[in-house]
């Protein structure tokens, strides 16, 4: 019996006919070769000019909003649940979109705010859903961040958490930190710095550890497991005491032992405490750290290191010296030889990437990698497009593709723009091939234009967080990544020619 | 002691109900029941759409999400502004599986995210004229775009824009219907709200006020109401529709255009396929234009044998007879795949929680294939919907309302369900915990599940799930 499901029935006959006849009879849509013009006239320069004269219009933005943030950095931690002060609906939008990049569960409550509470403001909203919350999930922590309606209607969670509390809701030794959050400031890099500088803050204040050995990392908003895992295991061979501040490798990648487990792992909150004892603390992403930063500095008092985002060679080798320096270890010779491996991988293929044309779509940090990585290997990043980039990440990208101007010269960076933006740009400027989420394979279908997935979110591909992009071994995987994918287009434009190879 | 789930259902709503505080169990008691088929409104008291409790970790989601999500989202010739911040937008961008024909950004903007991008400012001096402009843009870049709604998130309701003002200024301005719809999250205590807001706003600025595209009436029209068209099954119902002789000048709102909407009171007959969502407007309909409306459920044979009959029956006699030529046709490809598949599924304990109708619809469909649905609930039901699951399900049947995480996962870990169906949100805590499981809200990117055509993939898919062997391959921790 063969079944057909939606990938066939909609290209058999009955289905066009259903189809195109409805479409006469009672669609009202305009004339064919309107659409036509209408299609071709998006590609045009005078089209490009109106869409980047938008002035309050966004379209298909790459940017999503501080809470989801707040609520990533938080399932980093032992035994803490997301606690959302807001719209309920906001918490079951994070929850789906997490679940659908991570495949995995995703807990986070909210205190299910409604009308009432927008007038009267969400003190008992949020008593009652710390008494819930912990009657039923019973976290050491309660990571508390806002929606946009809390913020809104200016209620003070200082005073509430300290009022359930002193009433007794919920006991004086769990931890509570909050952060505020509004959707309507920055984005989702943001949310994710503000609830880590709350967790570090909170769960220290008042506390001396004893100084240390050990070294903090801060990976910031990346949603590679993978990478968590990778930065362990450099460490780990480096015999390096550390700890992983936000570690969410074990709580969106967790084992099936046929249990449903609410904490499988996350940053212990000892540890917390143990970090404001470190040598010093590395940031491995600079613009979703830069809050968390300041509080180390100044509060910890501790050195407060962010590198370039360690994607690609140079970048990994600046963690690696800085990491050295730090701790005054050497490089083991095992990572010597991953670097020879990667860079070996690297020569074997640059044929395939010199002088091909990027577009590029990312959170600011992965950008920087990415540039970085692309000039190492000959690739010419073209437009760069950054939703939620800054004046000042603007001015490093250019300075970093300065570093090559043979090939980073023809880059332009776009900030504050959207994907729609680029529509326009991969039409007038063409590219050989895309690096971003998987929103952009609506530009792969409208340009033609091959997308080779990297970031966040990943929705229609598998495992791909995964497997690690940071670090030598990082280089190899997203080397082999996009050096297959370019040869799979090699293939398929070749397939009708007599130059159909079978060796590359 | 329920023979059917193999526990004493309303001990097992009380053990579970013992790690709540005392004022959350009382409450939440009342939202959990032990079916009883006979059931009436006055025998079952289910409480539903009320508050969620604070903190318990509901799966509801809010007015905006039924609103621009489901109802508004799939009009496919118009542009819906995720008016705010941009998070609501982006989490709902593209991820419902509301098929649509046309061309995304030039015809059909359906699997867009169209934004005001609120900023602070926004906040402080309010929207109405960065919304103002960006309706003005959105006609410039979307040039073929019949019409534009205003999607509110929760900002706008709380700084007190007059979003209704700049609808009807930029209606004349630009000629095209601008549509206010007052869907802020934090209204209702569910996405139901959202589908009611939307239904009066369907009735307020499109019926009367937008000329439909029909052009000549005959008396065999009927509109599909309330199908969302996920995975493409408005579509293979439409077929049946077809097949039986009626003509459908509508299919609303999945893969619908603006036009197609304003039909609305132009059938002999409104066919209702998600009544939470959509009974608003055919009660409307009904006491407005006089217009019939039934509900009707293509899922599984045996209830699409009984809906197409159903159907007929409110036409003549050639309707009648092509209805049964219909089921003639199909029933040995539905008899086949049922040979094929049932004894793999036979005996095999199905757990639900989904949304709108499919609670209950899907039921036969389960039965069609031997399986036994023990336990069943809603995300945003009402009475209404709670009074036409009881007669649906086994007697005993454990029938839930807006269970939390917590709940859930417990009625599971005691039920042992060979199959769970639920969202994304349940998926991977039943996979971590072993239990085959399939999404039924968005098919789990599969489907159609409706219809003809639908069955099978339907079919093949609970195969699949109950039956791969990786499940074979979970081994316990160390202990």
């Amino acid at each position: 019996m063969k079944i057909q499901d939606h990938v066939e029935l909609y290209k058999r006959e009955d289905y066009l006919e259903l189809f195109e006849k409805k479409k006469k009879d009672f669609e009202e849509t305009c004339p064919e070769e309107e659409i036509n013009r209408i299609i071709e006239y998006t590609k045009t320069e005078e089209y490009k000019e109106k869409n980047f004269s938008r002035k309050a219009l966004t379209i298909n933005p790459a940017k999503a909003c501080q809470p989801l943030g707040a609520v990533l950095c938080a399932l980093g931690f032992k035994d803490t649940l997301p606690f959302v002060h807001g719209s309920q609906g906001c918490v079951a939008y994070f929850r789906s979109h997490l679940s659908r990049h991570f495949k995995e569960p995703v807990p986070a409550v909210s205190t299910s705010m409604t009308e009432d509470a927008a007038v009267f403001g969400g003190l008992s909203n949020l008593i009652e859903g710390l008494e819930n919350a912990y009657k039923l999930y019973s976290p050491r922590m309660f990571a508390i961040s806002t929606t946009c309606m809390a913020e809104v209607i200016g209620d003070d969670l200082n005073a509430f958490i300290k009022k359930a509390k002193a009433d007794g809701v919920i006991s004086p030794n769990i931890l509570s930190p909050h952060a505020n959050t509004p959707s309507f400031v920055g984005s989702h890099i943001n949310g994710y710095d503000s609830m880590l500088r709350a967790i570090l803050s909170h769960v220290s204040q008042g506390l001396k550890p004893a100084q240390g050995e050990h070294i903090n990392i801060i990976p910031g908003f990346d949603t590679y497991t993978g990478n968590y895992r990778e930065i362990k295991r450099i460490l780990n061979m480096m015999n390096i005491p550390y700890i992983l501040l936000a570690d969410i490798s074990d709580t969106l990648d967790s084992p099936n032992f046929g249990e449903y487990e609410m904490y499988p792992g996350g940053t212990p909150l000892s540890d917390v405490v143990r970090a404001s004892g470190a040598i010093a603390t590395i940031s491995l992403q600079k613009y979703s750290t830069s809050k968390t930063g300041e509080f180390i500095r100044d509060i910890w008092h501790q050195p407060f290191v962010d590198v370039p985002y360690p994607l690609g060679i140079k970048n990994t080798d600046i963690l690696l010296n800085v990491i050295c320096d730090l701790t005054d270890k050497p490089i083991p010779e095992e990572l010597l030889n991953e670097r020879g491996r990667a860079v070996d991988a690297m020569i074997d293929s640059y044929a395939y990437i010199h002088g091909k044309r990027f577009a590029l779509v990312g959170d600011p940090d992965l950008l920087l990698g990415l540039i970085s990585f692309l000039l190492e290997l000959g690739g010419v990043p073209v437009h760069i497009v950054c939703t939620n980039g800054d004046e000042s990440f603007e001015e490093e990208a250019y300075r970093i593709l300065e570093r090559e101007p043979l090939f980073g010269k023809q880059a332009k960076v776009y900030i504050r723009k959207d994907l729609w933006h680029l529509r326009s740009l991969l039409f007038t400027e063409p590219v050989d091939f895309l690096l971003g989420n998987s929103y952009c394979k609506a530009l792969w279908k409208d340009t033609g234009v091959p997308l080779i997935r990297v970031g966040f979110p990943i929705f229609d591909r598998h495992h791909m967080h995964r497997m690690p992009i940071i670090g030598y071994q990082g280089a190899i995987n997203l080397l082999t990544l996009m050096v297959n994918t370019i040869l799979d287009e090699l293939d398929r434009e070749t397939k009708d020619s007599p130059s159909f190879d079978v060796i590359r | 002691m329920s023979k059917i789930i193999g526990l004493d259902t309303n001990k097992l709503i009380d053990d579970v109900l013992k790690a709540y505080p005392e004022k959350t169990a009382k409450e939440r008691r009342k939202h959990l029941l032990q079916n009883d088929p006979e059931c009436t409104s006055s025998t079952c008291q289910l409480k539903s759409n009320v508050k969620s409790r604070p903190g318990v970790m509901t799966s509801r989601g809010c007015a905006y999400a039924g609103s621009k999500g489901v109802v508004w989202g799939p009009i496919k010739d118009m542009v819906h502004i995720s008016h705010g911040p941009v998070g609501c937008g982006q989490y709902s961008w593209w991820s419902r599986r509301n098929y649509a024909v046309g061309i995304t950004g030039i015809n059909s903007f359906v699997a867009m995210h169209i934004t005001s991008d609120f900023q602070e400012n926004d906040i402080v001096f309010g929207g109405d004229k960065k919304l103002e402009q960006l309706i003005r843009e959105i006609k410039e870049m979307f040039p073929l775009a019949k019409g534009i709604t205003i999607q509110c998130e929760c900002p706008v309701g709380l700084i007190g824009d007059d979003i209704e003002s700049v609808a009807r200024n930029m209606t004349k301005e630009l000629g095209i219907p601008v549509i206010p719809v007052r869907c802020e999250g934090f209204r209702g205590i569910s996405q139901s709200l959202g589908h009611h807001i939307a239904n009066d706003s369907i009735r307020d600025w499109v019926l009367g006020k937008v000329k439909g595209s029909l052009k000549k009436s005959t008396s065999y029209d009927v509109i599909i109401l309330g199908d969302y068209n996920i995975g493409g099954e408005a579509w293979s119902s439409r077929k049946i529709l077809e097949e039986m002789g009626l003509r459908v000048i509508a299919q609303i709102p999945g893969d619908c255009t603006l036009g197609e909407l304003a039909n609305l009171p132009k059938p002999r007959l409104i066919l209702v396929h998600c009544y939470r969502s959509t009974n608003y407007l055919a009660r409307y309909l009904e006491e407005t234009y006089d217009i019939p409306w039934l509900e009707y459920n293509f899922f599984g044979p045996t209830k699409i044998y009984e809906s197409i009959r159903k159907i007929a029956q409110k036409f003549d006699e050639k309707i009648i007879e092509r209805g049964e030529k219909v089921i003639e046709k199909y029933k040995p490809i539905m008899d086949a795949v049922i040979e094929k598949y049932r004894p793999r599924l036979e005996g095999k304990r199905v757990m639900l929680y989904v949304g709108g109708l499919r609670p209950r619809h899907i039921v036969g469909a389960y039965e069609d294939l031997g399986m036994v649905v023990v336990a069943t609930g809603y995300e945003f039901a009402h009475r209404d919907d709670y009074e036409r699951t009881y007669k649906e399900l086994p007697k005993n049947a454990l029938i839930y309302d807006d269970p939390s995480h917590y709940e859930l996962e417990k009625f599971a870990e005691a039920l042992k369900p060979d199959l769970v169906g639920s969202g994304i949100k349940e998926k991977y805590v039943y996979h971590k915990m072993g239990m085959p499981f399939r999404q039924m809200h968005s098919w789990d990117y599969s489907g159609p599940y409706h219809g003809f055509d639908g069955f099978p993939v339907f079919a093949r898919d609970m195969d699949m799930a109950v039956n791969n062997p990786s499940w074979k391959l979970i081994k316990g921790r160390k202990k």
